[in-house]
């Protein structure tokens, strides 16, 4: 029986606001314990929610660049669950009437471009952390972010493969970026996913039974759990067995996932209009204004690149899809660098160390003339492309402008004749066979003479003069 | 009458983390049915295409700046809590991730 | 020294005296705490007073140098309004030691004009009630007749401006929880339009409904009172921004020609004392020149369900933090249990009969599968009892009404029968459906001595009207004058 693979995705991501959704306590990443909180995010008796301007408008300019409808009226629910994390034990969400409905996604692909649907876009507030020690009866509670501002991404079930839900997810944070509404960063938190998967088989209408899965902590993670899920529930399937409706969490080490404790009771939220909060009217002229502001997004740029900068449609796509990379190249070819040389520096060396290192590129704050003073250097022969390679490497490790590293560390490139003439004479010296193989016509001995010349000037020998000496001097023996 | 079982009031009231047991389960059982019995008869009037009101004041869009403001202070809140453990609020283990 | 002892003066009698300095806030205060001393055991009108605290308080606000339209005035708040380091419990034991961190909004306003703060006052548990005989720190007796209930749920707050162990004080209405107590008690009950008042740092029992308002013992100094907690304040969303004329000032202006509706209304219920007075106050209103017509006020006599349903779901929700993990009661104190038992024997012991019912009630209407059948349908009603009153102010300025179908009744006698308890609120309760103003004043007294009150509604934010109307009857009358005997615990 071959399946169909429905998946749907939930989004939460924290908005970078100064302050919480509903109070003046700064919303701020890694504070010491229960030292962002006040009567109001705390839950306090009497205390009362009034909601942060900077959220509705940047969950406006989320929903925009989704191309969703932002709702004319807005308002919000009370969402009732008993958590320690909790401290109303309900949370302020958004039920029938959320910010923004009926957008989409299109991800590029091979030819064609799918188009994922958004459901709906709504505001809500984040609960606090549960810390748990293991051995230890208890677990501790911090209350830092309980009341950051949460936006809600949910998308339709237009998902089919694990490699789908990877994308979107790319293209999601790279489009929230853009946006400049969140960091982004998953591993704060600020940036979280749950997903839920569904095989049927091929050709029915009906969705099958769905089961969701949590504690996802990476883009990779979810590929890798919707591969199991998608593997488990086919077995079942296939042995006739049926896919029971629940929630399962992700467990990285034994990369499989793991059916949550059953529940004794079927959630019910028992959802009501947060009485403490009035209605939202979001007018027409104010949803323009807020259009009117939205920066270049994903798609558009990647078109840009394209074709102001006859990148190819796979380099544009690689280098729009991280917003510091693309800045770090828009910044460079600003600066008068050729694009292609920037985009090759971008998307090799640097990604390769943001690969080697799981760093995120914001955290290099590589300046974008220190690439056009790397290419410079190599271009006006001063760094050879060994000696590139180094450079660049020190770039990254030590923030430095390359120009400054070549000034200060006798990095320039040895084209004294002089000097190159001593070297060669002492590698043909010491590896007689090889002259003598070269001499014979074996142009792999030449190539092995001139890395032993540059082994000797620790990489700073200019290779092309090198060459030239080497051949001279070997003909020069001979005759 | 007799539409709200015990075992409903068990059920809300776990919904509710609230315990209720033998005697003044049956009473409150009894009680919420004539209440709710009581209340019902709301559904005799016409509803067909009224708003309903969840705020009374035509009051909408109260928003305040982005501006922070000041906090507790982390021992004070930490002291409020009925069981602690140095800087955090310590609760029985939460066996869910 | 005036002839009258300082705690049975009232604000306005003590205002000029105290700043003029013909009397002292320290006399003032130990008068207070010497009558409460005396007084407060056989009635319980507080859950309990701090002496020291309270002269320590007024040391403070004299070294402010503050000399604001409460100079030198104890104020007596209920205790579900947060003040600063001070328990608050709702006089549940849900909230036993609990100190809020910060001053609710009206009582920071009361601190600006020089006031010192009384807090505690007894009430029904989370304001759940019409007797004050669900606290969780026993029930608060009737001035007029130990054997009764003060009325509830500000019945500590009523008890005390009665007995003269208050000077004035704030209450909380979510329901008639002010006026129904000051009806029982003889004192004036105000609660304001819903956003008059700000509602930051009263702790909520039904937030759509809850208003504070004060209990005093004339109009005049609720004017006052209502001056000093009115207006906009930024930490409520539902606060609002309509400007606070000077009520007091306006106490005086001509009440002729004033427009007064009598609704007619569901009268299963009512006593013929009660009625006896309201018809025999209207009769006053006329010759004090009012045009009196009668009125119809549509649905109602669906105010009560409408109320237990959308009150009881706010409160269920609004009582849900409760749970043994931020502050309050945690059973058992220990982490050793599972958390789902903690959450189970916290609220199981921290809860009382009537809390434990009403957040059932709400759970219920608010969950899976009836919510539409209930809150819903509430809802919708609310709209129509709300239109039903805009069309009455369409055409009078002043609907007039009894506070209460009874006089203050036994204690004991409808703790068993919670709907026929919830039935007494049946005139009170359509003001907060429909978020108007409405106050309680004096009008007369039953065949056995028990006080009855009249109560006075307006369309929204115009207190003034009540305010003048009720102020040119009590000075037609000598009700409000008359004061209890009190008996020695």
């Amino acid at each position: 029986m071959t399946c169909e693979i429905i998946i749907g995705l939930e989004v939460h991501v924290q908005l970078r606001t100064n302050t919480k959704l509903f109070c003046g306590c700064a919303a701020r990443f890694g504070a010491p314990p229960n030292s962002q909180t006040c009567p109001v995010c705390l839950g306090l008796p009497g205390a009362l929610p009034v909601l942060n301007e900077q959220a509705l408008a940047w969950g406006i300019r989320v929903g925009l660049a989704l191309d969703c409808t932002v709702a004319p009226l807005m308002k919000f629910d009370r969402k009732h669950y008993f958590y320690p994390d909790l401290p109303k034990n309900f949370q302020i969400s958004q039920y029938d009437r959320p910010l923004a409905s009926n957008g989409h996604v299109d991800l590029e692909g091979e030819g064609a471009t799918k188009r994922i649907r958004i459901r709906r876009v709504h505001l809500e507030e984040d609960a606090g952390k549960l810390l748990h020690e293991t051995g230890q009866p208890v677990s501790f509670v911090d209350m830092n972010r309980t009341g950051v501002p949460l936006l809600e991404i949910v998308s339709e079930p237009d998902l089919r493969t694990s490699e789908d839900a990877y994308q979107y997810l790319v293209e999601l944070k790279a489009l929230l970026q853009y946006l400049d509404v969140s960091t982004c960063n998953m591993e704060e938190g600020s940036l979280r996913c749950d997903t839920n998967i569904s095989l049927r088989p091929a050709g029915q209408e009906t969705l099958g039974v769905k089961v969701e899965v949590k504690n996802l902590n990476s883009f990779r993670a979810v590929k890798q759990a919707l591969e199991f899920e998608a593997g488990r529930q086919g077995a079942l399937l296939s042995r006739g067995e049926r896919i029971l409706q629940e929630t399962r969490l992700w467990n990285a080490h034994s990369l499989q996932t793991d059916s949550m404790r059953s529940k004794e009771e079927a959630a019910d939220y028992r959802y009501f209009p947060e009485p403490d909060l009035v209605p939202f009217t979001i007018e027409a002229a104010a949803v323009e204004q807020i259009r009117r502001k939205l920066p270049e997004l994903p798609a558009q740029r990647r078109l840009r690149y394209q074709q102001t900068y006859q990148l190819s449609a796979y380099d544009a796509q690689v280098l729009v899809q991280q917003r510091a990379l693309a800045e770090l190249f828009e910044g460079a070819v600003r600066l008068g660098a050729k694009p292609k040389p920037v985009a090759n520096w971008i998307m090799g060396g640097f990604m390769a160390y943001l690969n080697a290192k799981r760093l995120e590129p914001e955290s290099l704050q590589v300046q974008p003339e220190w690439v056009v003073h790397l290419i410079e250097l190599v271009d006006g022969g001063t760094l050879s492309g060994t000696m590139a390679k180094e450079v660049f490497l020190a770039m990254l490790e030590r923030r430095v402008d390359p120009a400054e590293l070549v000034r200060e560390g006798g990095l320039r490139q040895i084209s004294d004749a002089q000097t190159l003439e001593r070297i060669a004479h002492e590698v043909l010296e010491q590896h007689p066979k090889s002259a003598e193989d070269y001499a014979k016509g074996k142009a792999n001995a030449l190539m092995f003479l001139v890395g032993q010349a540059m082994k000797r000037s620790s990489g700073k020998a200019n290779p092309q003069q090198m060459t030239e000496i080497l051949k001279r001097k070997v003909g020069e023996k001979r005759a | 009458m007799g539409v709200v079982t015990p075992e409903i009031v068990k059920h809300v009231a776990h919904l509710a983390r609230m315990r209720v047991e033998g005697e003044a389960l049956t009473q409150l059982a009894a009680q919420l049915d004539e209440i709710l019995d009581y209340v019902r008869k709301l559904q005799a009037v016409a509803t067909d295409g009224i708003e309903p009101t969840s705020h009374v004041l035509p009051l909408t869009n109260v928003q305040r700046p982005d501006a922070p403001r000041p906090s507790l202070d982390p021992g004070t809140v930490v002291a409020l809590a009925p069981a602690r453990s140095g800087p955090f609020l310590s609760v029985p283990k939460v066996l869910e991730a | 020294m005036p002839a009258r002892a300082p705690s049975a003066l009232t604000i306005h009698e003590l205002h000029p005296l105290l700043i003029s300095g013909q009397l002292s806030p320290a006399e003032l205060l130990e008068d207070l705490l010497a009558r409460i001393a005396g007084h407060n055991g056989a009635y319980g009108a507080y859950i309990d007073v701090a002496a020291d605290q309270l002269r320590e308080q007024l040391r403070r606000q004299l070294a402010s140098g503050r000399r604001g339209r409460l100079f030198g005035i104890p104020i007596t708040v209920k205790d579900n309004l947060c003040v600063a380091g001070e328990q608050t419990t709702c006089a549940s034991k849900i909230l036993a030691g609990f100190r809020a961190p910060y001053d609710a909004t009206v009582i920071e306003r009361l601190r600006q004009e020089g006031a010192v703060i009384v807090p505690r006052a007894n009430m029904d548990e989370f304001a759940f009630g019409s007797s004050t005989e669900n606290s969780a720190y026993g029930a608060t007796r009737n001035p007029w007749d130990r054997q009764r209930v003060p009325g509830g749920s500000s019945g500590g707050s009523a008890a005390a401006v009665a007995a003269d162990l208050a000077i004035g004080a704030l209450g909380s209405d979510t329901g008639g929880s002010i006026r129904q107590p000051a009806s029982f008690c003889n004192v004036v009950g105000l609660k304001p339009t819903y956003g008059r008042v700000s509602r930051y740092g009263l702790i909520a029992f039904a937030s759509s409904l809850d208003q504070i308002g004060p209990l005093t013992k004339d109009v005049r100094d609720a004017a006052h009172l209502l001056s000093v907690i009115a207006g906009h304040d930024p930490m409520d969303s539902t606060s609002a921004p309509v400007e606070v004329p000077d009520y007091v000032a306006q106490l005086e202006a001509p009440v002729n020609g004033l427009r007064v509706g009598l609704p007619r209304l569901p009268e299963e219920g009512i006593e013929p004392d009660v009625r006896r007075c309201v018809e025999a106050a209207v009769q006053v209103l006329q010759r004090l020149g009012a045009a009196v017509e009668r009125i119809e006020l549509p649905f109602i006599d669906h105010s009560i369900e409408t109320y237990y349903i959308v009150a009881t779901a706010e409160a269920s929700s609004n009582l849900a933090r409760y749970a043994g993990v931020h502050y309050g009661l945690r059973e058992p104190a220990e982490d050793r249990s599972s958390l789902i038992e903690m959450y189970l024997r916290t609220r199981t012991a921290g809860f009382g009969a009537e809390a434990k019912r009403r957040i059932l009630l709400g759970t219920y209407v608010l969950s899976h599968g009836y919510y539409d059948a209930y809150y819903l349908k509430a809802m919708q009603v609310r709209t129509l009892i709300k239109r039903s009153f805009e069309q009455a102010f369409s055409r009078c300025d002043i609907v007039v009404m009894p506070t209460s179908p009874t006089a203050a009744f036994r204690l004991g006698e409808r703790l068993t029968d919670p709907l026929q308890m919830y039935l007494s609120d049946i005139y009170t309760i359509s003001a907060n459906l429909a978020g108007v103003p409405a106050i309680s004043i004096p009008c007369g007294f039953s065949s056995s001595q028990l006080p009855v009150g009249l109560q006075l509604l307006a369309a929204p934010f115009r207190e003034e009207l009540l305010l003048r109307l009720a102020y040119a009857y009590e000075q037609a009358t000598e009700w409000h004058r008359r004061r209890p005997a009190l008996e020695q615990a």
